[in-house]
């Protein structure tokens, strides 16, 4: 009896312990938003990070989604073929990326390149002591480090989802006009009737909850660093992991949120 | 005056400190000495509240540091960390100038970077420094730079986590010197933690040693050598016999 309850009691203490984390997640997430909201600021601190996630990430979000745009033009006019709907591509496109593919692939390149950057640069600041040093220097940690990447996140992915989208819908263009024999106009038009506004609000809210998941994850599991290179190691690994897979799941909710009927 | 009273704090089954009772009398140093693991880090950082310990009570003339201000009263303070713990990110001068850069001590920047400049100026560094990054300079300049950042705003109290640790013998004569020297000329109450008996010699009013959680023997520096507690002198004379087991 205890071998076959054994799997089930180790499967509940996973489960458990899943389910604490994801408090302490939380809880650190609120308090990293209500150092965004109470002075003091750090100007200087808010432009680093904005500038470190937002504009030193257009050129891999830009690169990700123009090869993206223009497989999946392929995809839907080599699928549509066989039931004789190849000018579906313009919509399919515009659709496919501005809902899904563009926040989705923004989201995971952004916690590739962001939350694995700020997982080791906190995580190396705890194992030199340097975040001690803040504290006595009466610097609050989560004012000075985590506020203001989290800000930043919340501010700078909903702007490059957004420019994914678009570069995403111009890859498809490129592809269907170049090598699809698609009128241009035509294309572009149907592109843009097709699209409504919950599309686009959509996108871009995603984008807002997708920046927040990868940067509080990279500041959390930094934070929450062990000891040493292995600690600092383990520190960004978890962070992308565990930022790619609530990326994910929180697609799976919002998309339900937004478009079930 | 820097008091702890019975101390105690644990991580896990780890009794790190049972009951650490201390007098830091305003003015003077204390060097806090004991083999590695026995607690003399977590001690420093239990004053400061850095850590919280698990029960016992520290005071700082008199008032129990974890009520209060906490702004005011880490104001007092000044920290030099055992590995310097500059921040990479900034210039040297704004590393020295953090605190007068932001908070309750803010000043111009112009002034803060004067300040800055003469308190590198006070621990040997030229002003060419100022506008290097950390990573730039070897490690006895890091350490200067760290005790500069760490009088920078003329503190009350200094606290010195193993400040000639990793450093060669002139070097650390050098660190030991200018301890000295700005504890003195500040008179600043000074909390050193480190295992070089030459630092000590150099740096002490008072000694204490820590092992076994405890406070196990503690006096002025010119007692040290004549103090008749086993622990202490095998300490100080770094015999392999004695009373601290030591793991061959």
């Amino acid at each position: 009896m205890t071998l076959l309850l054994s799997p089930l009691a180790a499967l509940g203490r996973s489960v458990l312990a899943g389910l604490a984390m994801l408090g302490r997640i939380v809880i650190f997430a609120l308090g990293a938003f209500s150092h965004i909201l109470r002075p003091p600021y750090y100007p200087r601190e808010i432009g680093h990070a904005l500038l470190q996630i937002g504009w030193l990430s257009l050129p891999v979000v830009g690169l990700t989604a123009v090869f993206t745009g223009g497989a999946l033009a392929l995809q839907i006019y080599a699928g549509g073929a066989r039931f004789n709907a190849e000018a579906v591509v313009p919509q399919i496109v515009a659709i496919g990326m501005v809902r899904e593919l563009g926040p989705v692939l923004v989201g995971l390149m952004i916690a590739a390149r962001v939350t694995s950057s700020i997982a080791a640069e906190i995580a190396t600041m705890k194992v030199t002591e340097q975040i001690d040093a803040l504290v006595t220097l009466s610097t609050h940690p989560m004012k000075y480090l985590v506020a203001p990447r989290v800000l930043a996140a919340l501010l700078t992915v909903p702007l490059l989802v957004g420019i994914g989208d678009v570069i995403g819908i111009l890859g498809g263009y490129t592809v269907a006009v170049q090598n699809l024999d698609f009128n241009a106009a035509t294309y572009l038009q149907n592109t843009v009737n097709f699209l409504e506004l919950r599309d686009i609000a959509s996108s871009l809210a995603k984008g807002a909850v997708f920046g927040v998941i990868a940067a509080v994850m990279g500041c959390y599991y930094g934070m929450h660093s062990g000891r040493g290179a292995m600690g600092v190691g383990r520190a960004t690994k978890s962070s992308v992991q565990a930022a790619a897979i609530l990326i994910l799941a929180a697609n799976f909710v919002l998309t339900g949120v937004f478009f079930s009927v | 005056m820097i008091e702890l009273r019975d101390v105690h704090k644990a991580f896990g089954a780890n009794r790190v400190l049972r009951g650490v009772d201390l007098t830091i009398p305003k003015g003077t140093s204390m060097v806090i000495i004991g083999g590695s693991g026995t607690g003399k880090s977590v001690a420093l950082k239990c004053v400061l509240g850095l850590i919280s310990p698990d029960s016992g009570l520290i005071t700082l003339d008199g008032q129990d540091v974890t009520k209060g201000d906490r702004d005011a009263f880490l104001a007092r303070f000044g920290m030099l960390f055992q590995g310097g713990a500059l921040f990479d990110s900034l210039p040297v001068w704004q590393n020295v100038a953090f605190r007068l850069l932001r908070g309750s001590l803010k000043r111009p920047l112009a002034e803060a970077r004067e300040i800055a400049i003469e308190k590198l100026r006070r621990v040997g560094l030229t002003p060419e420094q100022a506008d290097k990054f950390p990573a730039e300079l070897s490690g006895g300049m890091q350490k200067r730079v760290g005790l500069a950042r760490a009088i920078a705003a003329d503190p009350e109290i200094i606290f010195f986590d193993e400040p000639t640790t990793g450093l060669d013998p002139i070097m650390s004569g050098v660190i030991n010197e200018l301890i000295r020297e700005i504890v003195v000329e500040m008179g600043a109450t000074a909390m050193t933690i480190t295992h070089d008996m030459t630092s000590v010699r150099a740096i002490a009013d008072n000694v204490a040693m820590l092992h076994d959680g405890v406070i196990q023997w503690t006096g002025p520096v010119a007692e040290m050598d004549a103090s008749g507690d086993p622990y202490l002198e095998q300490f100080v004379t770094g015999s392999a016999e004695g009373p601290i087991e030591a793991v061959r």
